[in-house]
Formats: structure tokens, sequence, C-alpha cells
């Protein structure tokens, strides 16, 4: 489980995150929704230490994460597997150095213990025999998939991540979804995702946060949400004709 | 200006860790010496030989007594070569072509989130990326350099001999001619500042970046700009130092 208490976050006088109190369940696919430029991207890098918060505290199963020391922050760390928006594959390196990566750097393990779990990990994602293939070779949805592998090789505790579904068709957007959500399930993660997608929501929405101009707006479950008479989430979620008609 | 000083010593005592794992750091400086070393060789060799015949027929030609002796051509041309020609050009050299590598490259890697992705991951990214490359350049560019040296002196004599302005025993004997082994130390000491400068400098630029495409060619510029002006400036501290 992980625990935002009171956190805030300004860069220079503006201030992005006012506030938030907000609580992630292990085993449940947390989801934060809101605008672009809402605060959902700051919040979880604020989360996953890669921008210092001004004021409140992070805990990652009571462990307080900014009274922690850099090594044990670095521990932390190797129990998180993060998704970037874009993927972030290194470039340089093959699908399966790409997967491979994390347990090179932070195991002990033998090549052929490693290419066993990485072989394991892009089965998980269904891109068997994808090995030698090179980002720039890889199509969006592919990408997001090694990505997944990448960020669940060292089993992670935590998962993260940002707009997995962006720039995908409804389609791959559907299987990335089933993928983390499959992922939540069967090891029991605590995951968060960054979404304004709301096919994303009402699919794997176990929680849902709701950021209004960096505050925390609104919280509750997918169901939840489409009864609520919250002004700004009614905004954001009936936004365009389809979903307008839908409600009717 | 200060605060930028401050946030390259930052990141410079991020660098200077030990390596999370040395078989990966010893794999990537290999890379780098690949990529930052021997691929420079080949524009490093044109320029060096050029440059050597030019500074060979300047000489030649603007030798128009009799009491000077033509063995003198090949003298100048040598130490102009190991003095300032090929540690300080070919550095100025190398920091436009390795310095906006190091930066784009990096730069890249930033606005992509691969940084990002090694942070989370509880990988030193500072380390990681930018030490190999520094530790590849402070290795590699005394070679490039003395590598230099020769060829220089060598289209020098290419030069005379072509041109038959003197003659290939002449430039020797003036090549061999009080020649002080102190220089050669003179020419790596900058060499070896050099590096440093353009490795870590354009590396500083491409780690801060923020933003996209153009951002990156920005810093790439900024790498290559400030690399030259720092370059400049040493190299007229480094000789009062080392030659008064």
């Amino acid at each position: 489980m992980i625990r935002a208490n009171n956190i805030s976050k300004s860069f220079g006088d503006t201030r992005i995150l006012k506030n938030i109190s907000c609580t992630f369940e292990e085993g449940k696919t947390n989801l934060i929704i809101g605008q672009s430029g809402s605060g959902k991207t700051v919040l979880m890098k604020c989360l996953v230490g890669l921008l210092n918060i001004d004021e409140g505290e992070i805990d990652f199963d009571n462990r307080v994460f900014s009274k922690m020391s850099n090594k044990e922050k670095k521990n932390i760390c190797k129990e998180l597997g993060m998704l970037f928006q874009g993927g972030a594959l290194f470039d340089y390196m093959t699908v399966e150095k790409n997967v491979m990566f994390p347990l090179s750097m932070f195991t002990k393990q033998s090549y052929s213990e490693k290419l066993d779990r990485v072989n394991f990990c892009l089965k998980r994602v269904n891109l068997e025999n994808t090995n030698n293939l090179m980002p720039s070779e890889l199509s969006g949805g592919m990408t997001k998939r090694v990505a997944i592998a990448r960020a669940i090789s060292m089993n992670p505790q935590y998962l993260f991540c940002d707009e997995p579904t962006s720039g995908l068709d409804p389609l791959t957007a559907g299987l990335i979804d089933d993928l983390i959500s499959e992922i939540t399930n069967e090891y029991q993660t605590t995951t968060i995702v960054n979404t304004h997608d709301m096919n994303s929501v009402m699919n794997i929405g176990d929680k849902v946060a709701f950021i209004y101009k960096g505050e925390l707006w609104w919280e509750g479950t997918k169901d939840e949400i489409m009864k609520t008479d919250n002004i700004e989430l009614n905004d954001f979620i009936f936004s365009t004709e389809l979903t307008r008609r839908l409600k009717k | 200006m200060i605060r930028m000083f401050g946030r390259y010593l930052i990141l410079m005592g991020e660098v200077f860790r030990k390596p999370e794992k040395g078989n990966i750091f010893r794999k990537q400086l290999i890379v780098e010496f690949q990529s930052l070393g021997v691929e420079s060789l080949g524009i490093i060799a044109i320029i060096s030989v050029f440059m050597g015949a030019v500074v060979a027929i300047q000489t030649a030609y603007n030798i128009d007594t009799p009491l000077i002796p033509l063995t003198m051509v090949g003298f100048t041309t040598r130490q102009s070569v190991v003095l300032e020609f090929s540690p300080t050009i070919i550095s100025l050299i190398l920091a436009g072509k390795v310095g906006s590598r190091i930066a784009s490259e990096i730069g890249t890697m930033r606005v992509t989130e691969q940084i990002d992705a090694l942070q989370t991951m509880g990988v030193n990214a500072a380390n990681f990326l930018i030490f190999p490359k520094i530790t590849a350049c402070l290795l590699l560019n005394p070679f490039l350099i003395v590598i230099s040296m020769f060829l220089g002196i060598f289209g020098g004599w290419l030069a005379c001999i072509t041109t038959q302005m003197v003659s290939s025993q002449d430039y020797i004997i003036g090549v061999r001619y009080w020649f002080e082994s102190y220089t050669i130390f003179y020419a790596l000491i900058k060499t070896v500042v050099f590096a440093y400068i353009i490795s870590s400098v354009s590396a500083f630029f491409g780690y801060y970046i923020s933003g996209g495409a153009i951002e990156v060619g920005t810093a790439s510029t900024k790498a290559v700009v400030y690399s030259s002006i720092l370059i400049i400036i040493f190299n007229l501290i480094l000789t009062q130092l080392l030659l008064t």
C-alpha cells in the first residue's frame, strides 16, 4: 500500500500539487485521472521519487520515503516498476537487453537464468521471439508491452504506469489495460495508473482518484464515478459527444 | 553563471562514484572508446595531415633569406604541431564532434524519459551514463593527439617533398633539431584537461535538458560553444603555468 499524506509540490511560484492525501491499495489497480496539466504526472513523479515533495509524506507499506537514507530509497526503487508514457526503452539496446537490464544491474544471476526470466516476461506480454528487435522496430503497442515486461522483470511490489494507453488504438489500449490488470491481480502489486482515458477507468479502475487543478477533487470506484454529482468530474467524464449520448 | 557552476559540481559529485556493476561499466567503456575515440580517427587524420602540410608550406614560403636554414621548416612544423596544433586545435574539433554527440545523446535520453527510467530503477543515471564517457575521453584523447602529432609532421614532410621547396633530408634534420621531451608532456597535460572539459561540459548540458527536440539542438550548440571557450581559456592558463 502506498499512502500520500498532505503532499504539496511547487515549481517556482506555481503550486502544482496542493495538500494531496490519498491511499493506493495493494492488489488493486488505482487510477489517477484528470485533465492534461492537472498535476497527475507530477504526482506520479513525486510518488516514485523523481521529484522531491515540498511538504507532506509518502510511505510505502509504512516506510516513509522522505525520511529514508539514499541507500534505503535505492532499495525501494528496486521494488518498483514503472511504465513511462513513451515506453522509455533504451534505444541502443535490443528488446532482450532492455528487459534484462534491471536483472543485470541488481542481481547476480547467470546469463541463462536472466534469459529465462526475460523470455518469461516477454511471453507474459505476448511478445515471444522479439528478443533481437530494436526499439525502433516496434509498434506503439509493442513498445508499451516491452516496457511492461521490463517493469515486471524484477517482480515489483509497486507498479506505476504513466498514461499507458495514450497514442494507442482502442483495441490495443484495451489489451494494455487488461495486461496491467492481470499483472496486478497475479502478483498482488500496488498498481497506480495515470490516465485520462475513460475506457481505462471503466475497464480496470478498482479505485479512482480525480485530480483537479492540483487538488484531490474526488475519490471512489468505477461504479460510483458514473453516479457522482461532482460538477468538475462530470465535465471531465462527459466531455465527448459519445459519452454524453451514452449518459442520455 | 554561479548557479550553473553549482549544478555542474553537483552533477560531477554524482558522476564520480563507484560504478554499480564493474562488468557493465567495462562494456560501456569499450562502446565509448569506439564511438568517441575510434570514430574520430578519420577526421583527425585528415585535418592533421593537411594542417601539417600547410604549416610547412607557409614556413618555407616565409623563409626568404639564406641566413635562415631550410631545416627550420621541419623544426617550426614540429613545434607548431606539438605545442599548439595537435593538442588545442584537434581538441576544439573534438569539442564539435564528440561534444555535440555527448550532449545530444544524453539530451535525447532525457527528453524520452530514459534517464527517468534509470532513476526509477534505482540506478545512478549520471554515473551510469556520463562516467564511461569521461573516462573514455580521458584515456583515449592523448592517443588521438599523439597520432595527430605524427600525422601533422608527416603531412609537413609530404608537402615538402611534393612541392620540392625543402628536401626530405633538411626537413627531417629540422624535425629532429633541439627536441625537448617536455613539450610532449605539456601537450598531453593540455589534452587531458581539454578531454575532461569536452566530455563533462557536454554531458552537463545534455543531462539538464527539459523540453523536446529544439532543446536538444540548443543544448548541443551550447555544449560546443562552452567547451570551446573553456578550452581557449584553459589553453592560456596552462601555457602560462607550464611554459613560463
